[in-house]
């Protein structure tokens, strides 16, 4: 019969020694960025990490596919998380439209959107013919009347085709508020300048999807690159569906385009 | 109503885009346009004297040089008030964005105030060349400055003194068209704005500045001279009054058309701008601004122009009709800047707008950026005379 040694193999110091270095190295485990690298994330926008990145020639689309958005507010949400908007302002939006057999439009938006459309309205007297969501953000215009009326260059449209704002040079005079005819900017009223949606451009830059994009759960929002025949933005724009802009006749030609929009969409 | 009850306002359900509910120009931007229209109306005045040689314009040639300078020094007080960074409001002076009508302001503001500083400085020089004699310390050493230390009254330096005057008037009436037909297209120049949109805001814009430059003339110098015990010159009130009718009547009669062009065009969002000025603005533009503001003026111009009337009647008139034209141009421009804005975008709906009394734009601070120029005023007189002593014997 084997007798056990009861008497441990480790002297006193190697044991302290041990739990010294697994102290250091759980504390290093601890503190390492591990995964808040962004680039740990798995490329979502195909083409950015592994190619040097050509600002000049980029031409990123934003799709809104109205038929499959459920008014969640999920968009609204990670929106606010990203970019910790104050109360009452929104650069994102989720509007609820109804329709009456009468023709007549019932639009409303509470909180933005940010709670989600879980109640039905109920203040509306006639049967309906329709109804559905649409979501707004900056329609990244190509003539975009924020920029032209900028005063500082502040606002700017960038070489790959993001309209931006440099918060550093922005004097908050509203100007740009003002000519936006989708109303997608608000002067922060912690930082006094000027803020919008950026369809995420810190993000696109580093290959991930608007954040909006990513927790979409239906898909109502694409996000892609022109310049990649593969993405799904490529290929609806390619295809015969139709597509519309907002506001058409301002002459500001969006890059945001809508998928089923009825024609009461403003 | 029509915009309520017919087909046309199917749209409107009272949809307000959730950032367009926050009024972001308010009363400092009201006040601004009315600040330069002050200036530019003032100095339309003494253009008609110094270049076109009205003589029945000259108790009031040099006030209305004063007074002008007065408010354009605080034209710009509004603006740093309304801004969110005021801080970086030279941003706007050393790197200016030629796409953008705002980014023109500093050059132009600064123009105007130059000429207008110097067409004073030279207006003045006699007056200034004699109280300098007359005066001692620190204002002396003033006179001196704003001499440049030059005593020469000789006829030919005051020729020469009549034609640079000339010249800078003559450069001023462009320039002062320019610095309010450019506050006007500040707002004609954005279409997301219906009310706004139109090429007839700058014209509109000058046209009530002039009328409320001249109403503030008429109506600051008969208080000022009454106060003091002073005689009023009532060919020159006259004068101005004729000047004010002419100016009026363009002023109201391009305000009207821009509404009867939405109305009977009935383009793009003009149920929206019917919808405005028959629901929020009803009270302010239809009430305020034509009825009480546009239409008993214009009858008290028209009894002045076609009637005759004892000449304390007449300047009784003068400054009762001066001070509703005067609250007429203010309500004007209450009614373009915070009554477009009133109209959300999603063009379904309106916001509201309720003026504080303690916000950095609000009624208080209204108060006193209107009294400030005043205060400038006072001091100005106390350096610059505004009365030339042969008025009192020209009087009538």
């Amino acid at each position: 019969m084997k007798i056990l040694d009861p008497s441990p193999k480790m002297n006193r110091r190697s044991f302290v020694k041990n739990v010294l270095n697994g102290t250091i190295a759980g504390s290093l485990y601890l503190v390492w960025p591990m995964g808040g690298d962004s680039l740990e994330i798995p490329e979502q926008i195909p083409g950015i990490r592994d190619t040097a990145y050509d600002i000049h020639n980029q031409a990123f689309v934003f799709i809104v596919d109205i038929t499959r958005c459920i008014g969640c507010g999920s968009c609204c949400v990670a929106d606010k998380r990203e970019y910790n908007v104050p109360d009452g302002n929104y650069r994102t939006w989720v509007e609820r439209y109804v329709k009456g057999f009468s023709d007549q439009i019932y639009v409303d938006c509470p909180n933005g959107g940010l709670d989600g459309y879980q109640h039905p309205r109920t203040d509306i007297d006639e049967d309906i013919r329709d109804t559905f969501f649409v979501p707004k953000l900056c329609n990244m215009c190509r003539e975009a009347p924020c920029v032209q009326v900028c005063p500082v260059g502040a606002t700017f449209i960038s070489p790959d085709g993001f309209v931006l704002v440099d918060e550093k040079r922005c004097v908050g005079c509203a100007y740009c508020i003002q000519a936006c005819p989708y109303s997608v900017r608000f002067l922060n009223p912690v930082t006094r300048v000027v803020e919008k949606c950026t369809w995420c451009y810190h993000r696109v830059r580093k290959g991930l999807l608007p954040a909006c994009v990513e927790v979409c759960p239906t898909g109502a929002r694409k996000f892609g690159s022109m310049r990649d025949d593969t993405s799904e933005v490529y290929n609806i724009l390619k295809g015969p569906g139709v597509l519309t802009v907002l506001k058409k006749e301002m002459g500001t030609w969006p890059a945001l385009y809508y998928k089923g929009a009825r024609r009461e969409v403003v | 109503m029509d915009a309520v009850n017919g087909t046309a306002t199917m749209l409107i359900s009272n949809y307000v885009f959730p950032n367009d509910l926050h009024v972001h120009w308010s009363m400092m931007i009201v006040l601004y346009p009315y600040i330069t229209g002050l200036v530019d109306g003032a100095f339309i005045i003494a253009a008609l004297y110094y270049l076109f040689d009205i003589k029945s314009l000259k108790p009031l040639a040099r006030f209305s040089l004063l007074f002008a300078l007065a408010f354009l020094c605080c034209a710009t007080l509004p603006l740093l008030l309304h801004l969110g960074r005021p801080e970086r409001n030279l941003n706007m002076l050393l790197t200016p964005s030629p796409s953008s009508a705002m980014a023109g302001f500093g050059y132009i503001y600064a123009v105007s105030m130059g000429v207008l500083v110097f067409i004073v400085l030279f207006v003045y020089r006699p007056d200034l060349v004699v109280l300098r004699d007359t005066s001692k310390g620190l204002l002396k050493l003033l006179y001196r400055a704003i001499t440049f230390d030059s005593r020469d009254l000789s006829t030919y330096s005051l020729a020469l003194d009549r034609k640079i005057i000339r010249f800078l008037v003559g450069i001023g009436i462009p320039i002062a068209a320019v610095l309010h037909g450019y506050v006007g297209f500040i707002f004609g120049g954005v279409k997301a704005i219906p009310t706004w949109s139109t090429p007839l805001m700058p014209v509109i814009f000058l046209f009530s500045a002039c009328l409320s430059g001249i109403s503030a003339i008429i109506l600051a110098y008969i208080v000022i001279r009454k106060i003091t015990g002073r005689s009023i010159d009532s060919d020159c009130i006259k004068t101005c009054i004729k000047t004010l009718t002419l100016f009026f009547i363009l002023a109201f009669a391009f305000e009207m058309l821009e509404v009867f062009s939405h109305s009977y065009l009935k383009s793009g969002y003009h149920h929206m701008v019917e919808g405005l000025l028959n629901g929020p603005l009803a009270s302010s533009f239809w009430l305020w601004q034509v009825k009480i503001c546009s239409v008993i003026p214009l009858v008290i111009l028209g009894v002045m122009a076609f009637f005759r009337m004892g000449r304390a009647m007449y300047h009784f008139w003068a400054a009762v009709v001066s001070a509703i034209l005067l609250l007429q141009v203010l309500i004007m421009r209450w009614n373009v800047v915070i009554g477009g804005q009133l109209m959300s975008k999603s063009a379904r709906g309106y916001t509201e707008f309720h003026p504080q009394w303690f916000d950095k734009e609000g009624i208080l601070a209204v108060i006193i950026v209107m009294a400030i120029p005043f205060m400038i005023l006072f001091v100005l007189s106390r350096i610059f005379p505004f009365w030339t002593p042969d008025n009192e014997t020209t009087v009538t």
